[in-house]
């Protein structure tokens, strides 16, 4: 008779090769607690000093960061996720021996990444209205340009983590879930740039996600437009979507030559 | 010039030469079974000849298209399919063919869809999610699949693995009704001696990575004085390193 504690050391043995394995999912171990803590302790930061807005702006300044970021986050996870779906489903083979060119490839992606994203936000801005007297369209014309801009930083994050996939194979999946949270804490999403530590703002300002949302304030706090960071957004886009391109055909390339591109699901 | 020229192809992972420097050529319009033990290098050459594999060295045409430059056009008029790579299991039959119909973009797609529900009996299952069925079931939809777009190069890995030796008999029969009907060059990858027997008309025998062996089934069989291809793809595989045969 096998006792019940070698029963159970099998089963924790079976975990643990599993992360020995797999330093994407041991990084993930540490990574949510430590993005919790820095997400809202900059946020914090930034709602415990004077401030010159109401209350009810600021409120209204953070609901419509959370509804606009989450706006990138779900075209980023919904090109990530409908690509691994190809992985589950164990259909890659039959899509890449197809005429289907990778740019085709990521173009289907990208068009039903922007269905799951508009999709699934419509009831979340639907509800901000409804419980907590948001109209995110308050904005006006100005939001097309703040969600053209995050759909193309969703985007090029996406391409990043397929060709990250590429590399690494499903091993890599954790990465499709965590990285574009991972950016949150330098997206400053809930608070100005200047609450982050001096080292640290010139990364974020090297991200289009830190101007999209100072564009948002300026809306919504001060209502003006503030060109300047709109016009940063989409040139910061411009660099990234062509950087994301060429690791994506490099990855591509390369999954080509070393044979992941066949055993990519496993 | 064949379906598939094959000139000094090599393919290395690492220091392990998966594929040294073969040569072959596979005629228009006959079926070639690509034999071989496990590792021996079958599923590394069908990869190169898909195009999901980059070689080393050496030069691929397939159907007159050069795979390094011109791979798309050879892949629009090829099919594969292979039981270690699925269709998605929560679409229904009918909508995988779709997909891949738009993919190989094929004309009148719902006029070929009907005919291949008829060829391979799977009327009933256009509905069903490919999830729910039988193994023999999911086989009979993923030759379906391969045919969708009519190809003029059928490269099937194993394609009656799993089958119970009625459903297995009934494949065979459809693609060898298929070949004789549309002229397609089949290069057919496979364990199942027998199978190769009755379908091919030539075989690549594959061993460490090379061509040990080519010829007609009987030719090889006659060569070697054994009984069957069975006993033939033994005595090679077995066989070490300057044995005599």
């Amino acid at each position: 008779m096998i006792p019940a504690s070698r029963r159970i050391w099998g089963l924790v043995y079976r975990h643990i090769c599993l992360y020995r394995r797999s330093w994407p999912r041991l990084l993930e171990l540490g990574y949510w607690p430590t993005l919790e803590l820095l997400i809202w302790g900059f946020t914090a930061e930034f709602v415990a000093r004077p401030q010159q807005n109401s209350g009810i702006a600021l409120g209204a300044a953070l609901i419509g960061g959370v509804l606009l970021w989450e706006l990138a986050l779900r075209v980023q996870m919904g090109v990530t996720i409908s690509f691994l779906e190809e992985i589950w489903s164990r259909n890659l083979g039959h899509i890449f021996v197809s005429p289907l060119r990778p740019g085709e490839l990521v173009m289907a992606l990208l068009v039903v990444s922007a269905m799951r994203a508009l999709v699934g936000l419509t009831p979340a801005v639907a509800l901000a209205a409804f419980l907590y007297d948001f109209n995110l369209f308050s904005l006006g014309m100005a939001l097309l340009l703040l969600i053209a801009a995050l759909f193309l930083m969703g985007w090029w994050m996406a391409l990043g983590v397929v060709a990250l996939l590429f590399r690494y194979g499903a091993s890599a999946e954790a990465l499709a879930w965590t990285l574009a949270f991972g950016v949150t804490p330098i997206a400053c999403v809930f608070y100005p740039v200047r609450i982050l530590p001096a080292w640290l703002q010139p990364i974020a300002l090297a991200l289009p996600a830190a101007h999209i949302f100072s564009g948002m304030r300026g809306l919504l706090l001060e209502r003006h437009i503030r060109w300047a960071e709109i016009a940063a957004s989409f040139g910061l886009n411009a660099v990234w979507t062509v950087l994301a391109i060429m690791v994506f055909a490099a990855q591509f390339r390369a999954a080509r030559r070393n044979g992941s591109l066949i055993s990519i699901g496993e | 010039m064949g379906a598939i020229e094959v000139t000094r192809l090599v393919k290395c992972f690492g220091t392990l030469r998966a594929v040294d420097d073969i040569s072959f050529s596979v005629p228009e319009g006959a079926t070639t079974g690509l034999l071989g033990g496990n590792g021996a290098g079958k599923t590394t050459t069908i990869s190169m000849l898909l195009g999901i594999l980059v070689p080393d060295s050496g030069s691929i045409t397939v159907l007159g298209h050069n795979m390094a430059r011109q791979r798309f056009a050879a892949l629009a008029r090829m099919n594969y399919s292979s039981p270690y790579v699925a269709l998605p299991m929560r679409l229904t039959v009918a909508e995988n063919l779709r997909v891949y119909g738009n993919l190989y973009n094929v004309p009148d797609l719902g006029r070929r869809i009907r005919e291949l529900a008829e060829e391979f009996m799977i009327g009933a299952l256009l509905d069903r999610q490919v999830g729910t069925l039988s193994s023999g079931q999911k086989t009979r939809v993923a030759l379906a699949k391969a045919l969708i777009n009519r190809p003029a190069l059928l490269l099937l890995d194993e394609p009656t693995a799993s089958l119970d030796p009625d459903t297995a008999d009934y494949m065979r029969g459809r693609l060898e009704a298929y070949r004789a009907a549309s002229g397609a060059t089949i290069l057919l990858a496979s364990h199942n001696m027998a199978e190769v027997e009755r379908l091919c008309s030539a075989v690549l025998m594959m061993k460490q990575g090379r061509i040990v062996e080519r010829g007609a089934p009987q030719a090889l069989i006659d060569r070697y004085g054994r009984g069957d291809l069975e006993a033939v793809f033994l005595a090679i595989a077995r066989a070490r390193e300057g044995d005599p045969q």
